[in-house]
């Protein structure tokens, strides 16, 4: 062996570990799915693409794609335009100030998601925090439905997969020029169009990133979108479980599976490539 | 185009405290229509908190500001028609030239066929016009540095403020750009501000000098005026180089200094005998001697630096204060050799400034210079 390889391959060796894990782990069930993907029955019988045709032809499927990409791209406005007020608020304050909202973004992150979605049972539910405050005022007269309903979901969807947008936003806006802000002021701009011209503009990268992260996330998330979204709402996440666990038809939801991946993962390089060409004058995050 | 359009501007009483701190004291200051005033001092000195408070992003703690004899105070920024320039320059990254020089037309709403003859009319005049699609990214310091003022002159303002402008330049096109703009803002007529550390930008750009000096003005004067009678020792060796020599008042119009000889003045220096005093004299008003001469200061010469036209020479007296001579360069082609002994002689009594010297301070090498 000539000795360039072998420095190069010593260079890789700290790597191997990882790679292996990586291989076993994600590349082996993937190619597991694909190689699922192309059986006509469920019995495993002869090679066709006929799974993805009757995706395809399917309305009622391709809507529970739509469907679910849609709650992703929703989920991940609702945050960002959470994201940007909170973002500025914590650029305006003091350490002390900064460090409590740093916190409170975080501490979401630090209980586990069956918790959190629990808790938005109990504010959501027929006799829940809301609908008995609502009631106790006489401000209804009958509780209202919040679970098991899209609204409730995306709300729901929004505080949970709010850290992901806030904190690229949040770094954003902190890496700004305040002297962009005070130029745009002395030039006669109001606030409104300063944070619209300056502000949105130069951190649109940090919202992209953030907007991608937060629309895979909520896209995905398989236990907030069953438990708050109840049975009647069918997306993707439970539409492959149904498929692969209740019907038993596995080569169908491998099928949806590389299908819902496929779609997420477009989606999130097309907005990427979009906003590399598009976004000019910042780094690109 | 020449008429002065700006504001005049007055700042009366203005202190200003961030805290405990205070940062601006007992500001008192007009400045005339059309006026360019550098305001000059050391970092902290509570300049950067006077521009502020002109351009409306901080409100004194008290005092009043006046754009042509309307108080302001109460004024937000971007209702104040304050063109500024930053240091770094604060060009809008994501914005062509074109719109960065539009950008304050725009936001006041102007028709858009005016903001395009506007535009074109700045980047002309700043000699832009062929870079109006670039990206500020694409440009050097010194041209964007001209859009930066370029942008700041189109929305017409009353009054211009310039921090620390010339500082991200390279020094060889830093005088270019500072005669470039100066003529700039003449042409204008607008009355501008200049803040800076560097006190050859203020010579070389202002019509009078602000000295602040620890939230306070210590002296407000022309460039020469500044140069020649500087009213305090601060001054004396802020602006400019300079050499303090320490003595003591012997007659009403003589000087005992401590390196040796007494020197006449040739006129009263208002204080009494035994007073002790410290005289500042510039580097260009000494003479270097090869013989001892009355009233010479010896002293050993340590070093001779050739700075192109002058060159300066560097020596120490017996009581240890290091003293500069400066020459024209011809003078020195006999040049005092490293060590030697030399004799220091003042060519112009009548430009030395004559300073108490301050209580507190006990040391006796004094020479300061920026």
């Amino acid at each position: 062996m000539p000795p360039a390889s072998t420095s190069a391959s010593r260079q890789l060796l700290p790597v191997i570990p990882l790679a292996a894990l990586f291989f076993a782990a994600f590349v082996l069930p993937l190619a597991a799915l694909v190689a699922i993907s192309l059986f006509r029955t469920p019995q495993f019988a002869e090679l066709s693409l006929v799974q993805y045709l009757r995706f395809f032809a399917d309305p009622f499927s391709v809507k529970v794609l739509t469907d679910t990409l849609w709650l992703g791209a929703e989920v991940a406005l609702a945050t960002l335009i959470l994201a940007y007020p909170l973002a500025l608020v914590y650029v305006a304050s003091g350490a002390f100030m900064r460090t409590s909202i740093t916190f409170l973004i975080m501490l979401p992150l630090l209980t586990s998601t069956v918790v959190r979605t629990f808790a938005w049972i109990v504010i959501l539910g027929r006799d829940g925090i809301v609908n008995s405050a609502m009631l106790s005022l006489g401000l209804w007269q009958a509780p209202a439905r919040l679970l098991y309903t899209w609204e409730g979901m995306v709300l729901a969807l929004t505080q949970i997969q709010l850290p992901l947008m806030a904190l690229p936003v949040i770094n954003s806006v902190l890496r700004l020029d305040g002297n962009l802000m005070r130029a745009a002021e002395g030039l006669g701009a109001s606030r409104t169009r300063i944070f619209f011209t300056v502000i949105l503009p130069l951190t649109l990268p940090g919202a992209i990133a953030g907007w991608l992260l937060v629309f895979a996330a909520a896209a995905t998330a398989f236990i907030t979108q069953t438990l708050v979204g109840g049975g009647r709402i069918i997306l993707m996440p439970s539409y492959i479980y149904q498929q692969a666990v209740g019907v038993q038809d596995w080569p169908f939801s491998a099928a949806l599976s590389l299908i819902f991946t496929l779609a997420v993962t477009g989606i999130v390089f097309a907005i990427g490539a979009l906003s590399r060409r598009y976004v000019r004058g910042v780094d690109a995050a | 185009m020449s008429d002065a359009r700006g504001h005049s501007l007055d700042l009366s009483g203005i202190g200003h405290a961030f805290g405990a701190t205070v940062a601006l004291d007992e500001i008192n200051l007009a400045v005339a229509a059309g006026e360019l005033i550098a305001l000059l001092g050391p970092s902290g000195c509570g300049k950067t908190t006077m521009l502020q408070i002109i351009a409306g992003f901080l409100r004194p703690s008290k005092g009043e500001v006046r754009f042509d004899g309307a108080r302001v105070e109460h004024i937000p920024a971007n209702r104040r028609r304050i063109g500024m320039v930053f240091q770094n320059y604060a060009l809008f990254p994501h914005l062509t030239v074109f719109e960065n020089v539009a950008y304050g037309l725009r936001a006041r709403k102007t028709p858009k066929a005016e903001v395009t003859a506007k535009v074109e009319q700045m980047l002309g005049l700043a000699q832009m016009a062929a870079f109006a699609r670039r990206l500020p990214g694409e440009l050097s310091g010194g041209q964007q540095q001209r859009v930066a003022l370029a942008r700041a002159l189109a929305i017409d303002p009353g009054l211009v403020l310039l921090d620390e402008p010339f500082s991200a330049l390279d020094k060889n096109l830093r005088l270019d750009m500072q005669i470039e703009i100066k003529s700039l803002l003449k042409t204008f007529g607008v009355t501008s501000v200049i803040v800076t550390h560097d006190q050859e930008e203020a010579l070389s750009m202002a019509d009078r000098i602000v000295v602040l000096n620890k939230g306070r003005i210590e002296q407000i004067d022309s460039p020469d005026a500044l140069y020649d009678r500087p009213t305090s020792l601060f001054i004396s060796s802020f602006i400019g180089h300079t050499n303090l020599l320490r003595g003591v008042v012997t007659e009403t119009d003589r000087v005992k200094l401590d390196s040796g000889p007494e020197i006449d003045l040739g006129r009263s220096v208002q204080r009494w005998r035994g007073t002790p005093v410290t005289l500042s004299v510039r580097p260009e008003n000494i003479e270097l001697g090869a013989s001892e001469r009355p009233g010479a200061i010896p002293v050993t010469i340590r070093a001779t630096v050739p700075l192109g036209a002058v060159s300066v020479t560097e020596g120490v007296t017996a009581n240890g204060e290091a003293v500069k001579i400066s020459q024209a360069r011809a003078a020195t082609s006999a040049r005092a050799a490293t060590g030697s002994t030399a004799w220091l002689s003042i060519t112009d009594t009548s430009r030395v400034s004559v300073f108490s010297t301050p209580v507190a301070d006990s040391s006796n090498n004094q020479h300061r210079s920026i």
